[in-house]
């Protein structure tokens, strides 16, 4: 029971760095009908955006942990926004009206664009660091077993709550938002009501990849490193994520995040480490015979 | 043209490859006035509101809209948002194309974009409440209501659009061009499949529309009782071509339009009527 326990608290960690991921496949998946195969390589570059950051905070002599983690925070999203930004600019745009395929071909493109970027300018090498957020608090004790949950589980869980009641915000309640449901349901219609549907996509995928650097530093926080690859197997857990929820839906990339963080913190707690994504990826073809929207697949509401 | 008149279409051609669906067609529809477009099926009616709202790039032609504030603008050279943020042009389709996901009251809201992304400063001054803003996006819920009370949905606001009835859907679709703020409201059939006395009830909308807004409206129509009762000016158009234009009592009796309507030729139907009278 505290195994299980202690499982679980790791799963939910987990799935929160999914989920985070998950969101921006399905926004843009909504409002697009693309999958953005460079997301996950945006996740990685959140993070190395984060650990470069840190370590210029920390070289100038700040020592206040909190205020170094609010500023790593705050620039590896605005950096990162960025490259979303510019990914979907040069690489997607320019074919948005071209034929089905190409701007998925391109997305894959620009994934061996960045993750090869990243390997040439930072190096191949994987970038540890030492823990940041050290501490954490023991839940229960007995026969000699302890749940123990760390201070950097509750800070990358604590985050990703915050962000995630600020964007539901943002989609349901303000202009932005409004714009982006309206252009995922009839992009001619939102064009002819004055909506730019060029900027509004621009902006969707800016708050994607702004939540992709969230979970880059999560990962930086909580596993301590970061390297070129590590966007690939993550952008394909959260993609796998996304699909599981329900492609196009919001509160389904946040469940299905979480549903396949602790499928495969289990799998390799119970079963066995190796075989951790084979568990993940069978539960995902199981759901999708049976419920072949998703968990929460109803695509046409509640989704960007 | 008459500097009364708020669109003028001069010489407008579009074709398709080789069919011509819009051949040197001439018109002009008169400021605070109600204009319709009519004609047999596949006369090239929506074609020319595709032309006039941006949807196609006319193959020759000239199409210029003059606001009150007199500075022309050539429609032909705008596309896509431009035609609603810069020419204040509105239109609606021939099918419903609400955001069926969205609430009655949202949509009407989606159509205030330009006003409210005017206050909120590109989304910024937006993200961080800026009092304008807050004050810009009362006003906007407040027009949407006005709107709503209007065509009779207040009650039904929050409502999912594509939940509402097919009636109830065409009136928010014309409330929600109006939100935008036109100057000429191009609507495309919007009495199909209303009943008469949905129909009656749109023809009321369509004048009050006109009486407190004073905006201009150019409709595609093939409810007589509607065109016949609201309209300022015909036009009539057949095979790409105007055959007729006028007041809708001059139209009515014009042998070609008959003829037209009828599908005769004109000496046939110039021969029909004059037996009849």
């Amino acid at each position: 029971m505290d195994y299980f326990a202690q499982q679980v608290i790791n799963g939910i960690v987990l799935g929160s760095i999914y989920g985070l991921i998950a969101i921006g496949y399905t926004m843009v998946y909504g409002i697009v009908g693309m999958i953005n195969f460079a997301h996950g390589d945006i996740f990685m570059i959140g993070g190395f955006i984060a650990l470069i950051s840190f370590l210029v905070l920390v070289s100038i002599g700040l020592t206040a942990i909190p205020l170094i983690l609010l500023i790593v925070l705050l620039v590896s999203m605005a950096i990162t926004a960025l490259y979303g930004w510019t990914v979907e600019r040069i690489a997607y745009r320019p074919l948005r009206h071209s034929f089905r395929l190409a701007p998925m071909l391109s997305a894959i493109g620009m994934s061996f664009v960045l993750s090869n970027f990243s390997q040439v300018a930072q190096g191949a090498r994987v970038k540890p660091v030492p823990p940041i957020i050290t501490g954490g608090y023991t839940l229960l004790e007995q026969n000699g077993f302890a749940v123990r949950l760390s201070n950097a589980q509750i800070v990358v869980v604590v985050t990703t709550i915050v962000l995630l009641a600020i964007f539901t915000w943002l989609v349901s309640r303000t202009r932005l938002g409004r714009d982006m449901r309206a252009c995922e349901q009839d992009q001619t219609m939102a064009a002819l009501l004055g909506v730019d549907v060029d900027r509004t996509i621009s902006m969707t995928f800016v708050i994607g990849a702004a939540l992709a650097a969230v979970a880059g530093m999560m990962y930086l926080l909580y596993y301590g490193l970061v390297d070129f690859f590590m966007g690939f197997v993550a952008g394909i857990k959260a993609f796998t994520a996304a699909v599981l929820g329900g492609i196009g839906s919001l509160p389904g990339a946040m469940l299905g995040g979480l549903a396949i963080g602790l499928i495969e913190t289990l799998w390799s707690a119970y079963f066995s480490v190796e075989y951790k994504d084979v568990a993940a990826f069978s539960i995902l073809i199981i759901v999708l015979i049976f419920l072949p929207t998703g968990l929460l697949g109803r695509p046409e509401v509640e989704k960007v | 043209m008459s500097g009364g008149d708020i669109l003028s279409v001069d010489h407008l051609t579009m074709r398709f490859g080789g069919i011509v669906a819009v051949n040197d067609l001439s018109f002009a529809a008169g400021r605070g006035e109600i204009t319709a477009l009519i004609g047999p099926n596949g006369a090239g009616k929506t074609t020319v509101f595709n032309c006039v709202t941006g949807f196609y790039k006319p193959t020759s032609g000239a199409i210029r809209l003059t606001p009150a504030n007199g500075t022309a603008i050539q429609l032909e050279r705008l596309n896509d948002f431009r035609i609603a943020r810069q020419a204040k042009v509105a239109r609606t389709f021939q099918n419903i194309r609400l955001f069926p996901g969205m609430t009655a009251l949202e949509n009407l809201m989606v159509a205030q974009h330009n006003a409210l992304m005017r206050a909120s400063g590109l989304t910024f001054l937006g993200l961080i409440g800026a009092p304008s803003w807050r004050s810009a996006e009362k006003h906007a819920i407040d027009q949407a209501k006005l709107w709503l009370d209007r065509i009779g949905l207040l009650d039904r606001a929050d409502d999912a659009a594509g939940n509402l009835p097919y009636g109830d859907q065409r009136r928010l679709e014309i409330a929600r061009a109006m939100c935008t703020g036109p100057v000429l409201l191009c609507l495309d059939e919007p009495a199909a499949g209303l009943n008469a006395r949905e129909s009656a009830g749109l023809s009321e909308l369509l004048l009050s529309i006109r009486a407190d807004y004073g905006t201009s409206i150019l409709l595609i129509e093939h409810d007589m009782s509607v065109v016949m009762e609201i309209s300022d000016r015909i036009v009539v158009m057949d095979y790409g071509v105007k055959i007729a234009e006028g007041a809708p009592r001059e139209v009515r009796d014009d042998p070609k339009v008959i003829a037209a309507y009828l599908g005769a030729d004109e000496e046939e139907a110039i021969a029909v009527m004059e037996s009849g009278t």
